[in-house]
């Protein structure tokens, strides 16, 4: 039997051994990762930090996972007041461009990254800027919709072919709904990327001339009528884009994968949170974004992993970036994740994707044929480094005219106007 | 024996403790002289409130007389009094769409609405309540504690708790369609929103009012009612010749407090509705929080500019309470 005083002096042996290792684990390189999922992205760049932290003994990586909402309005915060982390995965590739870190003086080979990744990397520069290397693409997404195709089926109603427009599938959706009773006919993430997916059809231009943002014209009006129609019609339900305000955004995809939404705009990062959520529930197809009188284009966009300037350890940002980025792990990641590459060099050589299942490997080969029907604007509009600026007046301005709180000319000249006092901001007024 | 050696022992240590800061004190009040020790026993208060009160206050109007996107004060250009202007451009104060910056206006507008309805339904719930809990009910414990128990929910809990029930899929639609009604979007009609908006904050608040009004209630000699009753005064003449002027300064304090919160409201609302539908739940509060943080382009002058102006509602208001309790007094 130990006496108290024993026990004490144990305790603080003990403690005083803990305190060493933990001081000897922090004299190594820390690197903090904010990252976010839409599916299972998280745990499988977490197995491959792993394998880079037995290769690199030197540096520990702490992976923060973090809901898309904290990306979106926590984390341009904490970089603006120098504490964010070391690295991030982001969606608001230009928005965020004047806190990235460049990469090229750091990285061994530079020239692999332009190779691969040479398409997108201007998507992360700051205007003027044509040498940096910010991060690398873990995906590459494309808008387009979800079908639900068995209730197209029960509903006995024929499906629109891939050339079908807008108004055809409407006709169609209108007709399986009423038949199923389905509570959502057509729903579609309250997102900027989503509404421009169905805008740009109709022929909006979005930029003048000069470059300079000019949203609102003919072909942008005839597409918000549209959406703002099927809020009318009941096509698109408000209890969707009605029930927030502002930019909010406000996802569908657990209204789909319950089996209440005929068609949901939303695009190829759903596909790997379907193949496991929808399971065996229903049949579910992506089909090509429907046509409208200029073209059929979705919008593109993505997420990218990124270094920041606040980190305390650019050389070992880099060395991990460079290993996730590098042809062989990337690619297992886009494999593992169902994405859509980002890498020109694993796109080319083929991506195999594992365990998809029927309906996610079909899925997705429809999204990789609709790259070649994205429209030069779309493409345009997602380099815009303040392309954000606009989506947020669209969204917010649209929405209220949807709910009744303004006319649909009313938001027109709102979305001209708030576009223009927050450029204007952006540049210091 | 050992557990009274202990309590001597726990006395001496205390009376050690009581008597330490004795002679400091003695050498300070020497130095300083009798009449300014008030201000060393103020001075602690005075530090915190001055780091976490007075200096952000500070901060908040200097931010409010600069532009630009940049987070710290020193990176920031004056803009004079430009974001007031900005707040101020408008064709007409009541029709926040001639506005420039419409969102200010409509938050404002949106926010005292909901004060005004939610402050008068509050004052009246919580006095009902109280009312009841004061009288000589069957279980008279528990329903204080069933009242007193939403108030100890972080406001978040509630939202979220609500949202389910109320939601196109919830609990109350469930209700409706099961009793072969019609689904209702709740959360996606402007009216709806509103309603429910006043109806969760009312619940969730209603107890700690109650326990305030309960307490004056309860301070109110019994024997004025003995002599009323002994008078044949009626049960409601009781109630608005007696009670509600003996239970004024509580109501008044209740009003105030209720207020006041009303204009602040953000957490629950943002979390229920989101500002939603559109804008018809947007607050001043939840303005302020899109200007500066939710935003591609944060505009933090503008946001703080709002908010000092908010802060002057909130100065007036409480000027106006302590104007009133003083009056009060004085007649």
């Amino acid at each position: 039997m130990k006496t108290p005083v024993q026990r004490a002096l144990v305790s603080t042996v003990l403690l005083a051994a803990m305190a060493s290792v933990s001081s000897l684990a922090y004299a190594a390189t820390t690197l903090h990762v904010m990252w976010y999922s839409d599916g299972n992205e998280g745990q499988v760049v977490a197995a491959q930090i792993k394998d880079f932290e037995a290769k690199n003994p030197g540096i520990n990586v702490v992976l923060d996972q973090v809901p898309y909402k904290s990306i979106q309005t926590a984390l341009p915060v904490q970089l603006a007041a120098g504490q964010g982390p070391d690295i991030a995965r982001v969606a608001d590739l230009g928005g965020l461009a004047k806190y990235m870190l460049d990469l090229r003086p750091l990285l061994p080979d530079a020239a692999q990254w332009d190779a691969n990744y040479g398409p997108f990397l201007t998507w992360m520069r700051l205007p003027g800027d044509t040498t940096s290397i910010h991060g690398y693409m873990t995906q590459l997404t494309i808008t387009g919709p979800f079908v639900n195709k068995t209730l197209f089926e029960q509903a006995k109603v024929p499906m629109p072919g891939d050339k079908a427009t807008w108004p055809q599938w409407a006709a169609a959706i209108k007709t399986v709904a009423a038949a199923e009773k389905v509570p959502y006919p057509i729903a579609a993430d309250r997102s900027g990327h989503r509404v421009f997916g169905m805008i740009l059809s109709q022929g909006a231009k979005v930029f003048d001339a000069q470059g300079n943002p000019a949203v609102v014209d003919a072909g942008f009006k005839a597409g918000a009528q549209m959406i703002y129609d099927w809020h009318q019609q009941g096509l698109m339900s408000k209890a969707l884009w009605g029930a927030v305000s502002g930019a909010t955004y406000q996802g569908a995809n657990t209204q789909f994968a319950n089996g209440q939404v005929v068609m949901y705009e939303s695009g190829s990062w759903q596909i790997s949170q379907f193949a496991k959520t929808v399971g065996t529930n229903f049949d579910w197809v992506a089909v090509p974004t429907p046509c409208g009188p200029a073209n059929c284009s979705g919008m593109p966009g993505g997420a990218a992993v990124v270094g920041f300037k606040s980190t305390k350890h650019p050389k070992s940002v880099a060395k991990l970036l460079d290993y996730l980025a590098s042809p062989a792990v990337i690619s297992a990641y886009y494999g593992k994740t169902l994405s859509v590459p980002g890498n020109v060099g694993v796109a080319k050589a083929g991506v195999s994707y594992v365990g998809a299942t029927p309906a996610a490997a079909a899925a997705l080969k429809v999204f990789g044929n609709e790259v070649a029907t994205l429209a030069p604007v779309a493409y345009k509009l997602q380099g815009y480094a303040k392309n954000k600026i606009v989506f947020d007046a669209v969204i917010s301005r649209l929405c209220e005219a949807i709910v009744g709180q303004s006319t649909l000319d009313q938001a027109y000249a709102r979305i001209t106007s708030d576009i223009k006092n927050q450029i204007a901001a952006a540049n210091g007024k | 024996m050992r557990g009274a050696s202990a309590r001597n022992f726990g006395s001496r240590l205390g009376r050690f403790l009581a008597e330490l800061p004795t002679a400091p004190m003695a050498l300070i009040e020497r130095a300083l002289g009798t009449s300014r020790m008030a201000y060393v026993f103020l001075l602690p208060n005075i530090m915190f409130f001055g780091l976490f009160v007075f200096l952000p206050i500070g901060i908040d109007i200097y931010y409010s007389f600069t532009g630009g996107t940049a987070l710290f004060p020193s990176q920031r250009p004056g803009v004079g009094g430009l974001q007031y202007h900005y707040l101020a451009d408008c064709k007409s104060y009541f029709d926040p769409s001639s506005c420039r910056e419409d969102y200010f206006w409509r938050g404002l507008w949106t926010s005292l609405k909901f004060t005004a309805v939610q402050v008068s339904v509050m004052v009246l719930v919580s006095l009902a309540t109280a009312l009841v809990l004061n009288m000589k009910i069957r279980a008279r414990g528990f329903f204080r504690a069933v009242y007193f128990f939403p108030v100890l929910l972080s406001p978040v809990v509630v939202a979220l708790v609500w949202k389910w029930i109320l939601q196109p899929q919830g609990l109350l639609n469930a209700l409706i369609t099961g009793m072969g009604g019609h689904r209702i979007l709740f959360l996606a009609d402007a009216g709806w929103a509103m309603f429910w908006a006043v109806f969760v904050s009312v619940w969730a608040h209603t107890g700690f009012y109650t326990l305030i009004l309960l307490a004056g209630l309860q301070a109110i000699p019994r024997d004025i009612y003995e002599a009323a009753e002994m008078d044949g005064t009626r049960p409601f003449r009781q109630l608005v010749r007696l009670t509600l002027p003996l239970l004024w300064p509580n109501l008044l304090v209740v009003l105030v407090l209720v207020t006041i919160r009303g204009v602040q409201t953000f957490d629950e609302v943002f979390a229920l509705t989101g500002g939603g539908p559109g804008t018809a739940t947007m607050m001043i509060v939840q303005y302020i929080y899109n200007t500066a943080f939710a935003s591609q382009v944060p505009d933090y002058g503008l946001a703080a500019a709002a908010s000092v102006l908010l802060g002057l509602l909130l100065l007036v208001l409480t000027l106006t309470q302590l104007w009133l309790t003083r009056r009060r007094r004085n007649a």
